[in-house]
């Protein structure tokens, strides 16, 4: 039971959060500087996203598998590739690497 | 003639769309396996582990939340550290409404539903920057929000189902480290990013929220390192970009996308 309500506070937080741009700032003339800092807020956030995902395991900074991976797909991206080819080439070169008996 | 041909043509756009949506959806779908199988080991039953894909709708955040339930930790606890996770989606609801109409209560409940990274991201790096234009703002913001329905409705389907798939068929799934599915993320992530990494701009406030990021990692509670990346984007706007100042209005240099 506690699990349940555990997660519907993480629910009902999430929405919130979620919600507080689509009800507040829709539909509404903002400022220019808020216009191009809504156009640059997913640059820092995805890159942030990628970093952590590709070099951090818990609390700390390591190298593994993932970076060569993800590595790969920046080169798949630089030329210019499909997103489901990154994707895969992302995770099969992690996999390989893996399976070679590293990271 | 015009008018008439347009939602003839409508037709093959959507299809365009939806197809556009489909490897994220594939995606998502591999990283939502993955939790399903993790939070049936962590004790959710597999019906609590399915709704909580429905309810929460935030994959980092339900990683964190199984992942303290999985070390026996207090699940409020879990809950609180999924929330930091989450403040994040205060800055992509930001970011998504400045193209959404706005309109009725509903509408704004539903958009809200689906601001995920995905929706946010693709929506907005595939139509550029807000026209600064009135006359263009409208054809702009309609690509932006139909693009951010389809794919945000797109990752709902495809994260519900495969949480289902993973927890209520988990254990014939083998390690999904072993497809390398933990790099598909960051991964998709850097697709998504893409966009933003062919301006100044977006490259200087990509920088800066890696290093924000990463330099808070080891000190700071999960989900901060991300937040505090926003602030990238924030700095980005005040220092002078080094050949962006001249050229605020570059056209979307990747416009195109979606199987060849």
């Amino acid at each position: 039971m506690t699990i349940i309500l555990a997660l519907v506070v993480l629910a009902v937080g999430t929405y919130l959060m979620k919600a507080i741009g689509p009800f507040a700032a829709a539909g509404r003339e903002l400022p220019p500087w808020l216009d191009e800092l809504s156009n640059l807020l997913p640059a820092g956030l995805l890159a942030a996203l990628v970093a952590t995902q590709t070099v951090v395991d818990g609390a700390t900074l390591t190298l593994d598998a993932r970076i060569v991976g993800v590595g790969a797909a920046a080169v798949a991206v630089a030329l210019r590739a499909h997103f489901g080819i990154v994707v895969l080439v992302g995770a099969g070169v992690t996999a390989a690497v893996r399976a070679l008996g590293w990271g | 003639m015009r008018p008439l041909n347009r939602t003839a043509s409508d037709v093959p756009a959507a299809r365009g769309l939806v197809l556009s949506a489909l490897p994220v959806a594939l995606a998502v779908g591999a990283y939502g396996l993955s939790y399903g199988v993790l939070a049936v080991a962590a004790g959710l039953s597999p019906a609590v582990a399915t709704l909580s894909s429905v309810l929460v709708l935030a994959g980092g955040s339900q990683f964190a939340f199984v992942g303290v339930l999985a070390l026996g930790g207090n699940p409020f606890a879990g809950a609180l550290s999924g929330l930091l996770l989450n403040v994040r989606y205060v800055a992509f609801g930001v970011a998504i409404a400045r193209a959404l109409p706005g309109g009725p209560g509903w509408r704004r409940a539903v958009d809200s539903y689906l601001v995920v990274d995905e929706s946010v991201a693709l929506a907005l790096g595939q139509a550029g920057p807000r026209p600064t234009d009135p006359s263009r703002v409208q054809t702009w913001s309609v690509e932006v929000v139909r693009r951010f329905r389809v794919v945000g409705w797109s990752v709902v389907a495809a994260w519900i189902l495969a949480t289902a798939l993973g927890a209520f068929g988990g254990r014939f799934i083998a390690d999904p480290q072993v497809y390398g599915l933990d790099a598909a993320f960051p991964a998709g992530f850097l697709a998504l990013l893409a966009p933003w990494l062919r301006t100044p701009r977006g490259r200087l406030a990509a920088g800066i929220g890696v290093v924000l990021a990463l330099g808070l990692t080891p000190i700071a509670p999960p989900g901060v390192p991300i937040v505090a990346a926003a602030l990238g984007g924030l700095i980005a706007m005040w220092l002078p970009a080094h050949d962006g100042a001249a050229a605020p209005q570059e056209p979307p240099t990747d416009g195109r996308e979606g199987p060849p």
